[in-house]
């Protein structure tokens, strides 16, 4: 029982990340139908922005927030320059734009970081710590926590304030919202600054658990689809759950079922991806779209 | 009396289907006037074109300023408020959240109480469902949330397409009196609609369109008592 | 055969002379990567069917190559069966697991197809370790090249380069009277607007799953060449990477267009090396800037580029001549 306690815990901390990641990925296709196949490989970098940042001497939460910062300024920055002169073309030209960035992300990363593996530090303490006869990893409760903190903080800034309710606006239904003076660029825009700053919370909190590569966010990336579709594409609230859903069955998965080794972890992931296309596609809390013909 | 708006040599462009073929005419403040005619006259894309939705040469002056190169955001901050066909509602969001959006592009933001007030007391309907999703509200209803949202911008004109659109015979006619009250108040409004009888009591001014081309405009008292135009342009 | 048809009928045949042409001009090598080439169009040409012309996005078409590579590499190391006969028989086989791979896709569409696809691909290096019995596990099988029949004095580079040719001409000229002809019209009438054709008549769910076949059977095929050209399957040649190629392609030449199928060929066989060749540093961040660059100035493809020009072109030309021709019109309205 104690185990079990432990590897859901585990798993919640796993699950975050790819609540995080999957929120980001949720948001983009909802304001523009597209899949934002680069998210990762952007988490990645600002990973490394913050990386670099620490090894400059920085304290360590001084970096984490400082990445935020430039994470939203690159995410909102990229979609003006580089996503802007295709927004009116067909959709798979844009996917192939952030296929683009995704091969451009992984590669100048590598070559400005090298692909050898760097060590990346945890603000948590290193130190287990036990309620009762269950042990917990300090990173894995911190983890949760930084998650749902900057969960809130979203959902606060989309629910509460007139700039989250245009956004909201923007994203379903871009001609009404011209219509009532909101400019949608800028606030798709935002949509992408947002989703960096997602991305990169993700990124931070699992480098020192992968350690730092620029392959760090691929596997990530896959769960975060099994997330996303698990949850609704078509859903902010039910990627995030979705993600945390993943992320304990994933850790489950792999405590009690004893053939899935970590060669075939992925499966768990794909595995979910079909069985939900097969059963409900459009997730547990996705809408389907009634078309007019 | 002063000019409000003024459209000379409008011509608009869906990619490059020409739907507008040099449309000119005038309103004045305060005014009521209202666009007839068939479908696919092009009284919708007139809206359009005013509030730079689609693409168009000619000019366009709003109290004296050219709208052409302007793009809609900027319209709207204008002044200019459209309830577009089909109401445009934003189906997911609340009641009030609709509201609010509609006084995204005022100027001067202030406080929106007096404004909620004012629309609910147009529409007290809309009060007893301002928690409510629109999307759940009925057709009516909703397109009293799309005049009281186009309101909320304070605007001192107002585009409005095809308001009877689906609607129920009593329930229009509700919300046709409901806008001379607002009219009253000194909100101009430039009035599309296929219900030409309605229409016809509502305005001061006409103009009917046929396959993008004014055929025909004028005081609605002259057209509406003039038999032989009525029937040959009107249909009844 | 009409008149109009004549000036693109004798481009092409201009085209496939100096095709035949090359294996006399260049290198083993070079004549390796054309016949690499050849065999991308193929399986760029199948992936077009199903996604250009039928709306459905498939991420994992590179599953249908893995199969067509494999039919056709267990055929000829395990029963000794002749290359040439392995290449329909993976057509045909992949003709059966695509149809059958259409009929739950029908219930998927847009985004959800994608995912459906690109978990496929995601899976198949893990499934092609998994049955290691007959696929040699992830040490792969290796093959010989074959070399030319009757004692024909080519090598088998040349050879080969012939073969994939030859075939790249006949499901080429299949596919054109299939696309262009009735069954054309209907596969894009299904994307178009489902709903209205099947109003009018045409049964959508046999004709996407059939599509689905079909679109997998070319892919196949050009798995099974690359088999024989390459003379080596190995289960991470066959990755989603492969898949992603295969989309790109499609969309840089050109979604739904069957010279796209070429151009995108071309553009994923030969960027990735002129990426290397301008940066050894960061060779695949320069393929990204191609990619991104391609879409910006070509959204439609290279093929929907082209197209834009020649209608350019010729629409200014028309309307000099209807300038010249009745001068009293004020102008007329395109």
């Amino acid at each position: 029982m104690d185990i079990f306690i432990q590897q859901v815990v585990s798993g919640l901390a796993t699950g975050g990340i790819y609540a995080s990641l999957a929120l980001a990925l949720v948001m983009i296709y909802q304001a523009t139908d597209v899949v934002n196949f680069a998210q990762g490989e952007l988490a990645m970098f600002a990973t490394y922005i913050c990386w670099s940042l620490i090894n400059a001497g920085m304290p360590y939460w001084a970096a984490f927030l400082t990445t935020l910062a430039i994470a939203f300024v690159g995410g909102v920055v990229i979609e003006r320059v580089v996503i802007r002169p295709v927004e009116n073309a067909p959709i798979l030209s844009i996917v192939m734009v952030t296929l683009g960035l995704l091969v451009i992300c992984n590669s100048v990363a590598g070559w400005i970081w090298t692909y050898l593996q760097k060590p990346f530090p945890s603000p948590f303490s290193p130190n287990p710590f036990k309620v009762g006869n269950v042990v917990f990893g300090a990173h894995d409760v911190g983890q949760i926590q930084v998650t749902l903190l900057v969960l809130l903080c979203i959902y606060l800034f989309f629910r509460f304030t007139p700039l989250g309710l245009a956004m909201r606006a923007a994203a379903h239904n871009p001609v009404s919202s011209r219509l009532v003076g909101i400019r949608v660029g800028w606030m798709l825009a935002l949509g992408w600054g947002l989703a960096a700053v997602f991305g990169a919370v993700a990124g931070m909190m699992v480098a020192p658990v992968l350690t730092l590569e620029p392959n760090l966010m691929g596997g990530v990336q896959i769960y975060a689809f099994a997330a996303a579709t698990l949850g609704g594409f078509t859903s902010p609230g039910g990627a995030v759950l979705g993600g945390f859903i993943v992320g304990v069955v994933e850790n489950l998965v792999g405590t009690y079922v004893s053939f899935i080794g970590t060669e075939l972890k992925f499966t768990v992931a794909l595995a979910m991806i079909i069985v939900v296309l097969l059963v409900k596609p459009t997730g547990l809390f996705g809408s389907t779209v009634v078309k007019r013909v | 009396m002063s000019t409000l708006l003024e459209v000379q040599g409008l011509e608009a462009f869906y990619g490059r289907t020409k739907a507008l073929h040099g449309v000119s005419f005038g309103m004045v403040k305060g005014g009521i006037t209202t666009i007839l005619g068939a479908n696919g006259a092009g009284k919708t894309t007139t809206l359009r074109a005013i509030s730079r939705m689609v693409r168009t040469t000619g000019t366009i002056r709003f109290e004296g300023q050219a709208l052409e190169r302007r793009a809609t955001e900027d319209v709207v901050q204008l002044g200019i408020a459209h309830a577009p066909e089909g109401r445009g509602t934003f189906v997911h969001l609340t009641v009030e959240e609709n509201l609010k959006l509609g006084a995204w592009g005022r100027r001067e933001r202030g406080n929106l109480k007096d404004d909620f007030e004012r629309v609910f007391g147009y529409f007290p309907v809309l009060r007893e469902r301002r928690r409510q999703a629109a999307g759940t509200l009925s057709g009516g209803e909703q397109q009293m949330l799309s005049v009281a949202r186009a309101l909320m911008l304070r605007p001192r004109l107002l585009l409005l397409d095809e308001p009877s659109l689906g609607l129920a015979p009593l329930v229009v006619r509700e919300i046709f009196r409901i806008l001379r009250t607002i009219n009253q108040t000194g909100v101009s409004i430039l009035l599309v609609e296929q219900n030409a009888a309605l229409a016809l009591d509502l305005a001061d001014h006409v103009f009917l369109l046929e396959t993008g081309r004014v055929v025909m405009e004028g005081p609605s008292d002259v057209l509406r008592k003039d038999d032989a135009i009525r029937r040959a342009y009107l249909g009844y | 055969m009409s008149a109009r048809h004549l000036p693109r009928l004798i481009g092409l045949l201009a085209l496939l002379l100096a095709a035949c042409a090359l294996p006399f001009v260049l290198s083993n090598f070079r004549l390796f990567q054309f016949s690499q080439v050849y065999i991308y169009a193929i399986a760029i040409l199948g992936l077009n069917m199903l996604t250009g012309y039928n709306g459905q996005f498939s991420l994992g078409h590179g599953a249908f190559y893995a199969v067509g590579a494999y039919v056709s590499a267990i055929m000829m190391d395990r029963w000794n069966v002749p290359y040439g006969w392995t290449i329909p028989v993976a057509g045909v086989l992949c003709l059966i697991v695509g149809f059958l791979f259409g009929l739950p896709a029908l219930r998927l569409e847009g985004l959800y197809l994608a995912l459906a696809t690109f978990s496929l691909a995601l899976a198949v290096p893990q499934i092609l370790k998994y049955f290691e019995h007959w696929t040699g596990g992830s040490q792969g099988i290796v093959l010989s090249k074959p070399s030319a029949p009757f004692g024909l004095r080519l090598n088998p580079d040349q050879w080969l380069y012939f073969v994939t040719l030859g075939v790249l001409v006949l499901l080429f000229w299949l596919g054109a009277n299939l696309l262009r002809g009735r069954v054309g019209r209907a596969i894009v009438a299904i994307r178009d607007n489902h709903i209205a054709a099947e109003a009018m008549g045409i049964n959508t769910a046999l004709y996407k799953s059939l599509v689905f076949g079909v679109s997998a059977a070319y892919t196949g095929v050009a798995g099974a060449l690359s088999a024989c050209v390459i003379a080596y399957v190995a289960p991470d040649s066959f990755n989603v990477f492969l898949s992603v190629t295969l989309l790109i392609g499609s969309v840089i030449g050109g979604l739904a267009s069957i010279s796209g199928a070429v151009f995108g060929a071309l553009f994923i066989q030969f960027v990735p090396n002129w990426a290397q060749d301008i940066s050894k540093a960061a060779p695949w961040a320069i393929f990204g800037v191609f990619l991104i660059g391609f879409m910006y100035l070509m959204p439609f493809g290279i093929a929907g580029g082209i197209r834009l020009l020649w209608i350019r072109a010729t629409r200014s030309r028309v309307q000099q001549e209807g300038r010249s021709a009745v001068p009293s019109q004020a102008h007329t309205t395109t």
